[in-house]
């Protein structure tokens, strides 16, 4: 019955046959690739202040500027291309994203196996503080802690984890929990193996597959939410810009028409979050049992 | 009223998923008459469950019936429109499942729950349903029946809980009722109670049963007829006491022989080899060939029915029976 | 029933006390005390004479149970940029965004419930399939991008619609709302809208999913086997089996409609809560920002208590506290 394939080798067969996901996962390598590559694929370099001409400024798409190319989305308000930022932007989004899932995941995925293995006391402490956080709205918690600790990369990226931890730590303890009470831990702890070795060699290898699904939900909530406070004027310093501050940028000249400036570095991050969700969708529909005929 | 109430002839459902046919149930007929309490018996897989849905009609997609037909009172089912089908449904067949904490709803009180199968079928006053209800559940041996409709389903015990889905399948009298392992989730001391209960029931009200089981000792003691299934196909026919002294197929020797009550003391459980196939990828001819101690090179093609009075087998190499006396 | 409300009350105060003493020693261990009661630039005679004052030489127990009893007299201090009380400040502008966050919720749900109850019960048809994946764009696409777009649309581009504002508004019970009036309603819609649109799509995926997993049980199929009309199973049963799942995401997501409120009403410039706490974040007035994380959880709360009830009214077995 088994054709030899490996697990990783079947996902990929079934997901393969949801085309509408395989588009998405295109879409989202080649962003992350544009902005890996930002420096070389733009046409310009919009915070080198050098190449930068107030007379090329709120220009519409097609405009050729003085630096003699044409800008293909038109400029912002500084007289940078718009394309260009919009490269460096990703980069700046799709870094924050990663780096504040990583973190997450790794702090999260940490506490809620620690609660499952440990139980009693810490157990019922860590996951009260979880599900009181859980309840209180990412935005809510992101906004009080940037505006306690100021703007800036690190503290954004705080910000964004303390939001979203919870969210591991939960999904962490309930695979943990459940992995916990079957047979073969138990046996595996009266052998003479350390503790640890049994958590990283068994319990943590069965909690993956739905900390992969919340990681990809949360990378692009991560990105959502640095938008959102970017947009707001709380998010990264204006030397950094992300997309959310270009859009936020361009937001006062929507109402005269100018609306390149906002819609474009929109659209680029609509693209980037959508595609991160459809992904995640189908990775979640694989991995839920229950959904399998 | 002569003939059987109810006539299932070829029955054959399929489903039909990504990863192929699943030929669930695969040419079943038997005959109930009024009354009779018929027991269905295989391990899982086998198809009794789907047989049971799809005398309802309740087969869930990917499913349908795709051959067979099913006369219940001289009408045939299978050819009914959606409407007509309901109508029937609760009202001359119902069925009964097996946990009842998962077929009546929390939510609702046993009265509500009750009254609303009742609406379905007949135009009933408020008084004149909770009576009716009443004197059901006390018909299935509920004490207090009145101030119990008051009460929520998660306020009964399992066996008390079972009797009130009892309750339900009888509120209109149905000529069969269909039940799937109706005690298989509870305690083994209020297993028989229900057992006797259901026997008396049937006997009182003139009720013919469909006691789908995997459990042949449970069955073997209310059923007056038993019918063997094997992936998809019944092996066997016939009456109890007849087929459980004198079995044909290998598969109802082996199940009988299993049984603990039969096994000798000290001596381990006697097994029957092999698992049940996968119904995706049938083997060509008889599909218990690759189990049976007795399979030749003939068990590749498919055996029909041989019918002896009033029991039948799917089998070229029957059991008890001298050799070569096959058809 | 009396015993499970006062242990759920009894919960919440001892919320309400944690939270109070996280956003105390939050801002007085983050930030510097003074700072909450005085402008960053005031001389250094008045801090002194203010820290005297206030008594913030005192120990820190101390000023805690001062901090408790100005806020149990309704004392949250007094704003530095608008120069009056804090609570008046915040009372002002919660008519705002109460109006806002209600009709957003309630349609949200009313409307997501609907379709999802649809989508979940005929999955394959496109209308479902359509329903769907819109859902998948309410979800993912950040709310303050929705409305940036609803402004293009609606009011740059076809003028229907005011890109931001309240409307006129009319009094009721002493309170000013503005959906009364049809100015108003037209300033309310885009807001409503942009605030909804998560809501929505959640409320869709979840009674989607809800459905189809209720519709798979065995209730519904004994249900069937009694010859109950789908219409009646959908009224009778679906309905109330779905409606625990709704409503505990329905309080769930009421706290994060009202943080979302915060965005909304800054692209919309509609004069809340929300507005005030953005604003005040910008300018450092930090008695605002404390006495609104206090609201905030105050209103959590609340919300959790509330539900707590309505469960205990719905379900049955929550009534008897069953273990059954």
């Amino acid at each position: 019955m088994s054709d030899a394939s490996t697990p990783l080798r079947r996902f990929w067969v079934e997901f393969r046959e949801n085309r509408i996901a395989v588009v998405a996962l295109i879409v989202v390598v080649l962003m992350i690739l544009l902005a890996l590559f930002a420096s070389i694929v733009s046409p310009q370099n919009p915070y080198d202040l050098a190449n930068l001409s107030l007379m090329d400024s709120r220009r519409p798409p097609g405009f050729v500027g003085s630096g003699g190319y044409t800008h293909i989305l038109g400029t912002d308000p500084q007289g940078r291309d718009l394309l260009s930022a919009i490269f460096y932007g990703l980069r700046i989004s799709i870094q924050i994203g990663l780096a504040a899932g990583f973190v997450s995941l790794t702090i999260g995925t940490t506490l809620g196996i620690l609660a499952a293995y440990v139980g009693g006391r810490v157990e019922a402490l860590i996951m009260r503080m979880v599900d009181l956080q859980l309840s209180f709205p990412a935005i809510l918690l992101a906004l009080v802690i940037v505006a306690l600790l100021g703007q800036g990369k690190a503290q954004l990226i705080g910000a964004l984890v303390a939001a979203q931890y919870a969210y591991f730590a939960r999904t962490a303890y309930g695979a943990a929990k459940a992995e916990r009470g079957k047979d073969y831990i138990e046996a595996a702890l009266a052998t003479p193996l350390s503790a640890r070795l049994v958590v990283w060699r068994h319990m943590l290898p069965n909690c993956t597959p739905p900390l992969i699904v919340v990681a990809t939900v949360q990378i692009a909530n991560s990105i959502s939410l640095e938008a959102t406070l970017s947009f707001l004027g709380l998010g990264l310093p204006v030397t950094e810009p992300s997309l959310g501050m270009l859009i936020s940028n361009g937001f006062p000249y929507m109402m005269s028409g100018r609306y390149w400036i906002s819609v474009y570095p929109g659209v680029a991050l609509i693209i980037l979050i959508v595609a991160i969700n459809i992904v995640g969708d189908q990775v979640r529909d694989q991995f839920n049992p229950r959904l399998r005929k | 009223m002569s003939g059987p109430v109810l006539s299932v002839t070829n029955l054959t459902t399929h489903f039909f998923t990504r990863a192929g046919v699943v030929k669930a149930v695969d040419g079943v007929s038997f005959d109930l008459a009024k009354g009779e309490i018929m027991g269905l018996v295989g391990e899982s897989g086998s198809g009794k469950t789907v047989t049971g849905f799809s005398l309802l009609g309740l087969v869930d997609a990917p499913g349908r019936i795709v051959e067979g037909s099913v006369k219940l009172n001289g009408t045939e089912l299978t050819t009914l429109s959606n409407t007509d089908l309901r109508d029937r449904r609760g009202r001359e067949i119902s069925m009964i499942f097996q946990d009842p904490i998962a077929t009546l709803n929390p939510m609702l009180t046993i009265g509500q729950q009750m009254k609303l199968a009742l609406d379905a079928h007949e135009r009933l006053s408020t008084r004149a349903a909770l009576a009716r209800s009443a004197e059901l559940l006390e018909q299935v041996g509920i004490p207090s029946a009145a101030a119990r409709l008051r009460a929520y389903p998660h306020e009964f015990s399992g066996g008390m809980r079972q009797r009130v889905a009892i309750a339900i399948a009888l509120l209109h009298r149905p000529a069969v009722i269909v039940a799937d392992e109706p005690t298989t989730a509870l305690d083994v001391s209020i297993q028989a109670q229900i057992l006797y209960q259901m026997r008396d029931l049937a006997a009182e009200t003139g009720t013919a049963m469909i006691w789908i089981s995997h459990d042949l000792a449970v069955v073997s003691s209310l059923a007056s007829k038993l019918a063997v299934m094997y992936a998809g196909r019944i092996v066997e026919q016939g009456p109890t006491a007849t087929l459980l002294r004198d079995p044909r197929h290998p598969y109802t020797a082996g199940l009988i022989a299993s049984l603990p009550a039969m096994a000798k003391p000290g001596t381990p459980l006697t097994q029957i080899p092999g698992t049940t196939p996968s119904l995706l990828s049938l083997p060509p001819g008889c599909p218990f060939a690759p189990r049976c101690t007795e399979a030749t090179d003939r068990c590749s093609t498919d055996p029909q029915m041989t019918l002896d009075d009033d029991r039948g087998w799917r089998c070229f190499h029957p059991v008890g029976l001298p050799e070569g006396a096959t058809a | 029933m009396l015993g499970f409300i006062i242990q759920r009350f009894m919960q919440a105060v001892v919320v309400m006390a944690v939270m109070s003493v996280i956003v105390f020693f939050g801002v007085y261990a983050i930030g510097n005390p003074i700072d909450i009661v005085i402008p960053p630039d005031a001389t250094q005679d008045i801090r002194e004479e203010a820290i005297r004052r206030l008594g913030l030489d005192r120990p820190l127990y101390e000023q805690y149970f001062i901090f408790i009893t100005n806020l149990m007299q309704g004392d949250l201090g007094r704003s530095f940029v608008y120069n009056m009380p804090v609570l008046e400040l915040i009372g002002g502008r919660l008519p705002a965004t109460l109006e806002l966050v209600l009709i957003s919720v309630i349609s949200a749900t009313v409307l997501g419930v609907s379709l999802g109850i649809y989508a979940g019960y005929r999955p394959d048809s496109w209308i479902s399939k359509t329903i769907m994946a819109v859902s998948v764009l309410g979800f993912s696409v950040p709310s303050f991008w929705v409305g940036l777009i609803l402004i293009l649309a609606f009011a740059v581009n076809l003028g229907w619609l005011p890109a931001g504002g309240r409307g006129e508004t009319v009094e009721i019970w002493g309170v000013p709302w503005s959906f009364p009036t049809l100015d108003g309603l037209s300033h309310i819609v885009l807001p409503a809208v942009n605030l909804a649109l998560f809501k929505l799509a959640m409320m869709i995926r979840l009674a989607r999913a809800g459905t189809r997993e209720i519709m798979l049980t065995d209730t519904i199929k004994f249900a069937r086997a009694a010859g109950l009309s789908e219409a009646t199973i959908l009224r009778r049963h679906l309905l109330k089996l779905i409606s625990i799942p709704i409503i505990t995401v329905f309080g769930l997501e009421l706290g994060s409609t009202l943080a979302f409120a915060v965005v909304t009403e800054t692209i919309f410039s509609w004069p809340g809560v929300g507005k005030l706490i953005i604003d005040s974040i910008a300018v450092l007035d930090r008695p605002v920002m404390v006495a609104y994380l206090i609201l905030v959880a105050f209103l959590f709360v609340t919300i959790n208590f509330v539900i707590d009830l309505v469960f205990a009214l719905i379900d049955p077995r929550v009534r008897h506290g069953a273990s059954a």
